[in-house]
């Protein structure tokens, strides 16, 4: 026995150092110095005294004599050496393909025949399949027989199987075993060095899946695992791209270190207007996000497979947002931690000269263009906008953020109600804004330290990963578009906070499409693009500047135009009316709608609405209406 | 969480069934009961569609005094108003998971009630694969118990 075990030791020394801590090493080790008496591997230590009640099927009392020489060991399911070979032995009256597997009818007939109660056998065989996939292998077979022995000298059944009866390891060549036995990541470094499974050799292993259960809920989690380890022998081997098939799987944009950001801008750009594969940055993003997962931490790498594999595990549908979620914050640590936060990423060239802000033709453009003219407005304008298009558009409606979430054009068609507002955005807000959005620090940040935005972007927005790369993106642009003036500050941070998820969440969209015409997309793409923290910029940073102040005053002349002539407006409606009553008008009591011939209702007296808390429609021209109103 | 779980066989007795002990488990089964007919309707609706992952029936099947069953039956304390949701769910081979919710206090969402079924399914997998096990039987196994019991937890 003692020769055995050594024996067993050296020879599977190799292997168990390619799984097992080597403390394992040293139990064998330590087992071989004892005495041979002793040296025996745990044994029941019932076993020994129980002799008469054994029942054991056929031969089995040779098996027990065996026992009772054994002493106890600190783990009594052991299975030692002698007992293993009995157990081997009948298993070839079975099956005699050592690597091949019981039938669970065959197995059946078999244990039934040791006078168990079916119900104990039911249950020993729910601890000793351990891949529940109703056949033995000589593992379980092994380690059901074990049981059995067990039971019949007296002992209880365990609730879980116990380390010492669990399959051996981790055979990860053996696809029929991959499920079940990998796990680790540990394991995952030594694949090749698993063991045959079923080698005799080493009975008992000291290797152990504590945390291996037998519930459900673990087989689902190994058969991620066991992906995951090959998936992170995959990523240990190298850093590869995006794995097409984990790319596949879950194209959700995880997000995202500042430095995949610009990776992805970098692939924008040399794609130039290539948005005909509009998912492409966004796939790019999971693989290279899983495999971030996985360079993380080797614990992430279930969450990361759960994102990554294909894997319908009931517990991944449930646990992926989660572990997406959680990846995302783990990607954020991560992203916080690179290096990559501290270095601007390389400005990304400018593929859309009409997008970009600083291309003359936009300023040429937007010098044209009439402050009358939204839509052009809108496409000059954003040029000027730093962080937020919307501002820039001078159509920076914060009332109509919330609502217009999805389309540039519904923005700029409420841009010239909006505009009365942007006045004060201009004037007072600028500084309110600033200090007051919380999300407006990125922006605010017009310093390189668009790292540290991100970071700030990222706590602060759990939800989309494109949040921070539209965040960087806006305090790329703001850097490029050198934000100097506090107006132009005061214009972008105008966005509320839901605005700016708002946005991303639509540029995520606009990435996609060719969004020319809207603003807000080519506010991104070009911010995306020309905006980049970096040193070559330096130079036209100044003209950019010049250039956005320009257009900053252009949009608030444009804005207190307009304000300018609804007042003008009102102040004529009120003239009029004074006009015609002698006396002093309730305008709470202003009832337009009594009138007998509306007609015209052309004005929303925003500010009659915010002020007074009505909205009045007036028609100026006709006078028999306010008639009607006055009597 | 769930209240009661019931696995129902094709022959529509039951295999399983187990509620949190507090409640009178006789209301449980009536329910249970109850609601499989539920099931069989929607079964037969269904024709040849496979299997649903889950049978949500929204709506209330019976307004009592003491408790409004949705779906599953769950004995409920007479004394409060609690919503009871039922949900069921079939198998391919008409085997049927019938869960009670207790909907006072936590608003199970959806996915939650399909991935407590899907675990259902999976340990009621595991147990048609143990050969020892005789389909029809009832079921003693502790590994389902465990899982079951995982998911009843804190109604009390």
């Amino acid at each position: 026995m003692f020769l055995l075990l050594s024996g067993s030791s050296t020879s599977s020394d190799p292997i168990w150092s390619g799984h097992s801590p080597p403390p394992h090493q040293e139990n064998w080790v330590s087992f071989a110095d004892t005495p041979p008496t002793s040296a025996l591997l745990a044994m029941h230590p019932a076993s020994v005294q129980d002799q008469t009640t054994v029942r054991t099927v056929a031969s089995a009392t040779t098996t027990n004599e065996i026992r009772r020489q054994s002493s106890s060991y600190d783990d009594p399911w052991k299975i030692t050496d002698e007992q293993r070979q009995y157990y081997v032995n009948q298993f070839k009256t079975i099956q005699p393909d050592l690597n091949g597997f019981i039938p669970g009818s065959a197995a059946k007939e078999f244990f039934t025949k040791s006078k168990l109660p079916i119900l104990e056998l039911s249950h020993i065989w729910e601890l000793s399949d351990f891949d529940k996939d109703g056949a033995l292998t000589l593992d379980e077979f092994c380690a059901a027989f074990h049981l059995v022995v067990a039971r019949k000298n007296g002992y209880d059944l365990p609730e879980k199987l116990p380390e010492s009866l669990m399959p051996k390891l981790i055979d990860l060549e053996d696809s029929t075993e991959v499920g079940e036995q990998t796990g680790e990541v540990g394991y995952s470094s030594s694949p090749a060095e698993a063991p045959p499974s079923k080698s005799p050799s080493m009975p008992s292993l000291n290797q152990t899946w504590p945390e291996l259960n037998q519930s459900s809920e673990q087989w689902e989690t190994f058969s991620e695992r066991s992906s995951s380890s090959q998936t992170l022998t995959q990523f240990d081997s190298n850093i590869a791209p995006a794995d097409p098939d984990t790319a596949i799987v879950h194209p959700v944009p995880i997000r995202m270190t500042p430095s995949k950001i610009h990776m992805q801008e970098m692939e924008l750009k040399r794609t130039g207007s290539d948005h005909t594969n509009p998912t492409s940055p966004l796939l790019v993003k999971p693989p290279d996000l899983a495999e971030e997962n996985k360079m993380s931490s080797s614990v992430k790498y279930t969450s990361g497979n759960t994102v990554t594999d294909g894997y319908s595990s009931s517990d991944s549908y449930t646990s992926d947002p989660e572990q997406i979620g959680s990846a995302v914050t783990r990607q954020r640590s991560h992203s916080g931690t690179s290096p990559d936060n501290t270095a601007p990423p390389p400005p990304p060239p400018r593929p859309h000269p009409s997008h970009s802000r600083s291309s003359s033709l936009d300023m040429n453009r937007s010098f044209s263009v009439t402050p009358g003219q939204q839509q052009a407005g809108v496409v000059a304008y954003p040029p000027a906008v730093p962080p937020r298009p919307q501002p820039s558009q001078g159509a920076g409606p914060h009332v109509h953020r919330p609502v217009d979430a999805d389309g540039l054009i519904s923005h700029t068609s409420t841009s010239p109600q909006q505009i009365p507002e942007q006045p004060n955005f201009a004037d007072f807000s600028q500084f309110e804004a600033f200090a007051a959005s919380g999300v407006n620090k990125e922006e605010g940040d017009e310093i390189e330290t668009h790292s540290e935005a991100l970071k700030v972007e990222k706590p602060s927005d759990s939800a989309s990963s494109l949040r921070v790369a539209k965040g960087d993106g806006r305090v790329e642009e703001k850097v490029s578009a050198n934000v100097p003036t506090s107006a132009g500050k005061g214009t972008t941070p105008l966005a509320p906070p839901p605005k700016p998820i708002r946005r991303r969440l639509k540029s995520e969209d606009e990435l996609r499409p060719e969004a020319e015409e809207h603003t807000q997309k080519t506010g991104v793409i070009a911010a995306v693009l020309a905006s980049q923290p970096s040193i070559p910029r330096s130079i036209g940073k100044d003209k950019k500047a010049i250039q956005a102040s320009i257009r900053r005053n252009k949009e608030t002349n444009t804005v207190l135009a307009r304000l300018n002539s609804e007042l003008q407006q009102q102040l004529k409606v009120m003239m009029f009316l004074k006009r015609e009553s002698p006396w002093k008008f309730n305008w709470n009591n202003f009832d337009l709608s009594l009138t007998s011939k509306p007609t015209a209702v052309n004005c929303e007296f925003t500010n009659f609405e915010r002020g007074i808390g009505f909205k009045a429609y007036l028609k100026i021209h006709a006078s028999s209406s306010v008639h009607s109103i006055l009597h | 969480m769930a209240v009661c779980i019931a696995v129902i066989a094709k022959e529509n007795y039951p295999l399983y069934i187990r509620s949190v002990p507090t409640e009178n488990e006789l209301k449980f089964h009536y329910t249970v009961h109850t609601s499989l007919d539920v099931v069989d309707e929607k079964i037969s609706a269904m024709g040849k569609a496979m299997v649903d992952q889950r049978e949500l029936y929204l709506g209330l099947l019976y307004p009592t005094e003491d408790y409004k069953v949705y779906l599953c039956n769950i004995a409920a304390s007479p004394c409060s108003h609690t919503f009871l949701h039922r949900y069921g769910y079939v198998t391919n081979s008409k085997v049927k998971f019938v869960m009670v919710v207790d909907s006072s206090n936590t608003a199970l969402r959806d996915n939650e009630i399909r991935s407590m079924f899907r675990k259902l399914h999976n340990s009621y997998t595991d147990i048609m694969c143990n050969p020892f096990y005789n389909p029809g039987d009832r079921i003693h196994s502790r590994a389902f118990d465990n899982m079951v019991n995982s998911m009843m937890m804190q109604v009390c």
